[in-house]
């Protein structure tokens, strides 16, 4: 995959394209008051993010969800004896509006019910891709239009959270599976749900077979690694993919600690804080998804996986069946769809995965 | 499997306002996204349009409190072309990639019916590049340098009495393809109070020509207010100087006169502070959004349509730009077939030509020949038959000579047999 940014280069081959020699300004210019004007025009305009939650059953995506964003954007699936499970995989989606000090953040979280809980999951992870693609597809149909509109309603999918069941051993298959398919469409965040139910020491081992695994498997979570621009970057986000995957608990009932009220699940034999960096990786998950990385998963979403989307499309689109029906754009037997750009995600996955084992 | 997507109230109304129960955090997010834009820099690019010699250069360097190598141009351009020129500037952490686009030799010709028609196609060539970058399959937008132009000054002569028609007409071309910002230029030559009436008398003819000026936003209360007083001084009138000047105890760009000194940062001298606040440091972002959003667009859509494609209603719509690509690309493939074989025909039939020709010269080399061989023959005859003749001449001779040789030997014979009897005779 082409890294995200190259180095923005002023001379290409265009008529009247000059060199760009560097100036020194002599006193103040006033040049870095469009920091604020961008500010300005942002916070009138309005964010948008849709997360999308997957995983089994009972795993606890709905309330890690409410946790995340200290509100009821769903409400939390207790045990209802009268709902039955779900036959089929049924994607919701849910769309609120939340404000914090002027900020206007219009947060869509769709959800997967059903996702792995038949006894046979061939192909479960269809639906979803098939959800995500045609997010793509809507957004490019807007942007191909001859009079298009001025702001064009963003619902692809920023970035999906995985939740992986806490057996203590491996990825199982059905993970696999899906991990290795959505990592090339969408950014996807693989977390350890349910952790209180691990000990420190389990957690550790769990993580690091998992990490295995990912890299085994060519499976590139976010942040990829081919997209840290410089090395700033990369420090940061090599602790980050250190920790990878998080293990998160989620909970959305206060309890009083040490006189503090605090987000806690309350058993026999003690409060597990969610908001304590000793008791769980909620903090991080969290500073992760929307105090410092919101704006790259939305940049990365639109300059990467949109695109390759857009390529896929413009090329093949003559051979592809019209309908919300069509899932995968180029169906392999048992493999990620296979274009040029993604096999060279691959390769260098590979050759990563391949100095990190020398280390 | 079936998908069903149960998507809940996606219109604006009924889309429900949630309250937070504690600190989230994304308030960060004005930040994060200021951020990436620094790493990335900015693109800012101003075409100045006016006179040789109105001060365009000078105004820049003083805008941008720096100098920019540049010479100065001649009188004698036979036409406008333009000079785009990029630099590099840091203020902060802020990077900033300057464009100056000058247009030389404008106002200079005798003729100047075609003098906007240079500026109007650097404008759309911007426009077209970027249009390409988008249209691309494998495209990367993010690191392309935009060199659209934001912003145009035009340097209205300080005549004091009306604009020009060169000016309408330029400016009336140029309105719906970049933003202008009308200012005066060496407005030092102008008085106050004509200075009040020619700028009235320049907006009402702006205004009665229906060409549309930049308007500065004032939708957003942070900046409506500023915007709002600022515009009633439109168009600027301004004051370009690099050299300083010592005043009272500071030193300050301006002009030396031997009556007084023009301070150019002094707002009840002249506009320039205005036009650098309106410019640079209020609305450098929303030049750039109009840009983008209205006269890109515009030129966009024009382009598209020009081009063939059209936005079919939503029930029957294909994939209208991907579609109508494919069936040009095939009629344009179709075309190429078509040269294709008309070109082979072409050649098989020169070949034919030239065949047939070649055989009628072999033609007629046989007919050649054998003219030739007959004529030989019949010379070979005729020498047979003279030769013929010769030798029954030869042998005729030959017998005529066997004979007179007989007779004469006879002759001698009896010649001598008659010797004999005469010498028997006497004996």
């Amino acid at each position: 995959m082409e890294p995200m940014r190259q180095s923005p280069s002023p001379c290409s081959s265009r008529p009247s394209s000059p060199r760009t020699l560097p100036c020194e300004t002599l006193g103040y210019v006033g040049i870095d008051a469009v920091l604020d004007q961008l500010k300005i025009k942002a916070m009138k305009m309005g964010f948008e993010f849709n997360i999308m939650v997957v995983g089994q059953s009972g795993l606890g995506k709905s309330t890690m969800v409410n946790t995340l964003f200290k509100s009821k954007i769903w409400k939390s699936t207790a045990l209802d004896l009268e709902t039955p499970i779900p036959q089929t995989l049924k994607l919701q989606a849910v769309t609120h509006i939340i404000e914090e000090k002027g900020v206007k953040l219009k947060l869509t979280v769709t959800d997967t019910p059903g996702f792995g809980d038949q006894i046979n999951n061939d192909k479960c992870w269809d639906p979803i891709l098939g959800y995500i693609n045609q997010q793509y597809e809507q957004y490019l149909q807007e942007e191909i239009l001859i009079t298009r509109q001025r702001h064009i309603p963003d619902t692809r999918v920023h970035c999906c959270v995985y939740f992986v069941p806490p057996t203590g051993h491996c990825l199982r298959p059905l993970d696999i599976e899906f991990l290795q398919r959505l990592s090339q469409t969408v950014n996807v965040v693989p977390v350890i749900a349910r952790a209180d139910s691990l000990t420190i020491e389990e957690r550790e081992s769990f993580r690091r077979r998992i990490q295995h695994n990912l890299r085994t498997h060519c499976i590139e979570v976010y942040p990829q690694k081919c997209f840290d621009e410089d090395i700033n970057d990369r420090i940061l986000n090599s602790k980050i993919r250190d920790r990878i995957p998080f293990a998160v608990v989620g909970a959305d009932r206060e309890h009083l600690v040490n006189g503090r009220c605090v987000l806690g699940r309350k058993t026999k034999w003690g409060i597990v804080e969610v908001e304590n960096l000793a008791h769980c990786e909620f903090p991080l998950l969290r500073d992760l998804l929307i105090r410092s990385h919101l704006q790259d998963l939305k940049d990365v979403t639109h300059n990467v996986h949109y695109e390759n989307y857009r390529v896929c499309r413009l090329n093949e689109s003559h051979q592809l069946p019209r309908g919300p029906g069509w899932v995968n754009l180029t169906p392999t037997p048992g493999g990620p769809p296979a274009t040029p750009q993604t096999s060279k995600l691959r390769q260098q996955a590979q050759d990563d995965s391949e100095d990190d084992e020398e280390c | 499997m079936v998908i069903s997507i149960f998507k809940g109230k996606n219109s604006n109304e009924e889309l429900r306002n949630l309250s937070l129960s504690g600190h989230v955090g994304f308030d960060s997010l004005p930040d994060q996204l200021v951020n990436k834009s620094t790493s990335q820099g900015f693109c800012f690019n101003i075409l100045c349009v006016g006179e040789t010699g109105i001060g365009k250069s000078t105004l820049m360097d003083t805008l941008f409190n720096t100098k920019f190598e540049s010479d100065p141009a001649t009188h004698n351009e036979p036409g406008v072309r333009l000079k785009a020129r990029s630099y590099e500037l840091q203020e902060s952490n802020v990077r900033l990639k300057l464009t100056i686009v000058d247009t030389v030799g404008f106002g200079d010709q005798i003729n100047k019916d075609d003098s906007y028609r240079p500026i109007v196609e650097y404008i759309d060539a911007q426009f077209e590049a970027y249009l390409q970058e988008e249209l691309k399959i494998r495209r990367s937008l993010f690191s392309y340098h935009d060199s659209r132009v934001h912003a145009c000054l035009y340097f209205i002569a300080p005549t004091g009495h009306s604009l020009k028609s060169l000016d309408l007409v330029t400016m009336k071309k140029l309105d719906s393809k970049v933003n202008i910002i009308p200012i005066i230029a060496k407005a030092d030559t102008i008085a106050k109070n004509e200075l009040h009436k020619f700028k009235s008398k320049i907006m009402s003819e702006l205004v009665s020509n229906g060409v549309q000026i930049y308007q500065f936003p004032t939708d957003e209360e942070t900046v409506a207010e500023i915007n709002a007083t600022m515009s009633v001084h439109l168009p600027f009138a301004v004051v370009g100087s690099t050299e300083e000047v010592k005043i009272g105890n500071k030193m300050a760009k301006a002009r030396q006169y031997p009556w007084g000194v023009v301070q150019v940062e002094n707002e009840s001298h002249c506009d320039f502070v205005k036009l650098r606040e309106m410019l640079i440091r209020v609305n450098m972002e929303d030049l750039r959004e109009q840009t983008h959003t209205r006269h890109y667009e515009l030129y966009r859509r024009c382009k598209l349509e020009e081009m063939g494609f059209e936005d079919t209603d939503p029930d029957s719509k294909p994939f209208s730009l991907q579609e109508t690509y494919e069936a040009k690309r095939n009629e344009f493939l179709g075309e190429l077939q078509k040269k294709e074989e008309e070109m082979r025909q072409m050649f098989v039939m020169r070949v034919k030509e030239k065949e047939a020709e070649l055989k009628e010269a072999e033609k007629e080399l046989h007919e050649k020949f054998d003219l030739l061989k007959r004529t030989h023959q019949e010379e070979k005859k005729k020498v047979e038959d003279k030769k013929k003749e010769l030798e029954e001449e030869v042998s005729n001779f030959q017998k005529k000579k066997a004979a007179a040789q007989l007779l004469q030997s006879q002759a001698q014979q009896s010649g001598a047999q008659q010797t004999k009897k005469d010498k028997d005779k006497k004996k």
